[in-house]
């Protein structure tokens, strides 16, 4: 029981320095991958300023990527860290989705 | 005119799939750069029949192929048509192949606003590039509906998609879970307008049939029909209906049916080739044992002879058939005879008849023997065998195959019909039928008819024993046909007869013989009689004649004497 507790804690106090690591993957320069940069963007500045790294990829340029990274729908938001991985497609302009997709709590 | 125009317009052109019959079928494949969609209940073999289009493309045709899976692995992929002899790792390592599996999981994403599916164009695209290819087959992309919630998107993109993949000008299949009432769940053939293909598996008696009929094909004629087709070990074959124009070539060559006597009926000289024969009668009545002799007697002369057996097994046949003094092992041993027995209940009938075509082009025999049909009944209607029966003929007839079934009859009375109502279409029909009489069974064989020859109409008696199958004459006495025992008292008797006969006539004849016995004696003694007297007679005749010589003398000298001038 004790042991369970203290792993809950541990988690508590880790959440406070967590380091968010995000890849986007767009293509080129259309509308809703514009959009999704633009939105993800605001986003990190908003809450996460300085514990998050942000890689963009465009698939355009990096076509094996496609099938390595199992893309179907574009623009993908990549959560790999911390786990577990999430996945969020669209232009991420549904904030309140995208901060719980992420991860992010108030 | 118009027919100039005709000929210069362009045709369809179509990419052959290499999948049995079914070019045939489709009149040369599917239409070339574009979509075609096959739809079908779970398990009614879309995956099977799309990846059998690619893997012919890329090896016979040379079509590289691209593989999206939506649903299986590509490893569990490559392992369920190894099955069929296709090494998936090999054809994608000489980029012939290219598979790729599309995972989709609604849990893992999360919908965030507009999307579109670029990233599927370009993996696609990419795979196309990279091998080159020309064919592509996207199973099962419905599965997107099941991960991605933004109906209106998707349906946008795949018609997009689509459209795309017509401009790239890939020969595509997609394949679609049927639907309720629709061909697919989510509506494809909306998107997919050129050619529709159905796959169906429906039990019927608890027998499964697998079935594929084309529902659409624009700009070409093509079969309407269902068409039944397998899976097996060699992948699918569709069996297309064999013509029934009756234009196969005829044979005047005659095969010996093994038993001489009833040669000897058949005008002398047997069946013709390329004929069917259908042999029926009674049960135990010795159908299997005419079979396996005709199967004997072709091997015998050395040539391939198939027996498909539906109700005794090979070792059953072969060990019974030893008991009638005729040796099959040797000729499986020699590859000439092959058996292949299954129970009726095993498949449809069209796919017992799938399994006669492949396996008779396989074999290429010359001689082919069912055993007996009657019971493929059990598997469909009266009038589903005689459409079986007369299309196995007719295809046995164009490969100039010659054709032997057994049929068992029911009815104790011989009707003009048999159960299978084949009879009007076989060429020759022989049958047997028991004569029961004097307490015992016999076996009285006729032939009921028989095409093109002259046969004899007489009922003969078919006796079965270790040297083998013969026919004798039955016996035609005052009491009507005997046969067996009774036949063989009235040869008895007809031989104690004989032997009285000939005892009567050589005892007729010694009475003869006594009798001129004695009438020569009596003529001998006459004869002696008649030269005693005819020398007493001349013994008289002598006398006299000296008596006068002796008086001419004794006169004479008294003259003499009387004379003195002496």
């Amino acid at each position: 029981m004790n042991d369970t507790l203290d792993i809950n804690q541990c988690r508590d106090s880790e959440e406070e320095d967590k380091y968010y690591v995000l890849r986007l993957f767009i293509t080129g320069a259309s509308v809703n991958s514009l959009r999704a940069v633009t939105n993800i963007k605001k986003i990190c500045d908003t809450y996460i300023k300085d514990n998050h790294s942000l890689e963009i990829i465009d698939v355009y340029q990096e076509k094996e990527l496609a099938e390595k990274e199992q893309i179907i729908a574009l623009p993908l938001l990549i959560k790999s860290f911390p786990l577990p991985e999430r996945r969020l497609i669209g232009d991420l302009s549904d904030t309140k989705k995208v901060l719980k997709g992420i991860g992010i709590t108030f | 005119m118009s027919n100039i125009k005709a000929k210069s317009l362009p045709s369809l052109p179509k990419a052959l799939t290499g999948i049995k019959g079914l070019d045939e079928i489709t009149k040369g494949g599917l239409p070339q750069g574009r979509p075609t969609l096959i739809c079908g209940a779970a398990g009614s073999g879309k995956t099977l029949f799309s990846m059998e289009f690619l893997v012919h493309g890329a090896l016979d045709f040379n079509e590289p192929g691209v593989f999206m899976s939506f649903e299986e692995r590509t490893d569990e992929l490559t392992i369920n048509v190894a099955s069929l002899g296709f090494d998936l790792d090999q054809l994608q390592q000489d980029k012939l192949i290219k598979l790729d599996h599309v995972h989709i999981d609604r849990s893992e994403i999360e919908e965030t606003g507009e999307y579109d599916l670029d990233g599927l164009f370009i993996r696609l695209g990419y795979a196309i590039d990279s091998i080159g290819a020309k064919r592509v087959v996207l199973d099962t992309i419905e599965n997107l509906f099941s991960g991605l919630n933004n109906q209106a998107i998707l349906r946008a993109e795949l018609r997009r998609l689509f459209g795309w993949l017509k401009d790239k000008g890939v020969t595509t299949i997609i394949t679609g879970e049927k639907g309720d009432g629709t061909l697919t769940r989510q509506g494809l053939e909306e998107y997919v307008s050129d050619c529709v293909i159905l796959l169906d598996h429906r039990v019927a008696n608890k027998i499964s049939t697998r079935l594929l009929r084309i529902v659409k094909y624009r700009g070409s004629v093509h079969g309407t029909n269902e068409y039944p087709f397998l899976i097996d070990e060699e992948g699918i074959s569709v069996l297309p209906i064999t013509s029934l124009t009756l234009s196969h070539a005829v044979s005047t060559e005659r095969l010996s049916s093994g038993i001489d006597s009833l040669d000897k009926m058949l005008g002398g000289e047997g069946f013709y080739r390329g004929s069917s024969i259908l042999v029926s009668g009674t049960a135990g009545t010795g159908k299997t044992s005419v079979a396996g002799s005709f199967a004997n007697a072709t091997c015998l002369r050395g040539e391939r002879c198939l027996y498909f057996a539906f109700e005794e097994s090979p070792q059953q046949i072969i060990r019974n058939m030893n008991s009638v003094g005729m040796d099959l092992q040797s000729h499986i041993d020699n590859g000439l005879l092959k058996f292949h027995a299954s129970r009726p209940t095993l498949n449809g009938l069209e796919m017992h008849l799938l399994v006669v075509h492949k396996l008779v082009k396989e074999f290429r025999p010359s001689v082919v023997v069912l055993d007996p049909i009657t019971n493929l009944v059990t598997v469909g209607s009266a009038s589903e065998v005689k459409s079986l029966l007369i299309r196995l003929i007719d295809f046995l007839q164009a490969e100039q195959v010659t054709v032997m079934f057994t049929a068992l009859s029911f009815k104790e009375v011989i009707s003009e019909q048999t159960d299978e109502t084949v009879s009007s279409i076989v060429d020759s029909w022989l049958l047997i039928r028991d004569i029961e009489f004097n307490g015992e069974r016999n076996r009285g064989m006729y032939v009921m008819k028989s095409r093109g020859m002259k046969h004899s109409n007489q009922v003969r008696e078919f006796v079965i024993s270790h040297k083998g199958l013969d026919l004798v004459d039955v016996f035609l006495g005052p009491e009507g046909v005997l046969t067996g025992s009774a036949r063989e008292a009235q040869q008895l008797l007809e031989k104690a007869g004989v032997v009285l006969r000939d005892h009567a006539v050589s005892r007729k004849d010694r009475e003869i013989e006594r009798k001129r016995s004695v009438l020569e004696s009596k003529i001998a003694s006459l004869n002696e009689e008649f030269e005693s007297l005819q020398e007493e007679l001349n013994k008289t005749y002598i006398e006299e004649q000296l008596r006068k010589e002796v008086l001419e003398k004794n006169r004479e000298e008294m003259t003499r004497s009387r004379d003195p001038r002496k």
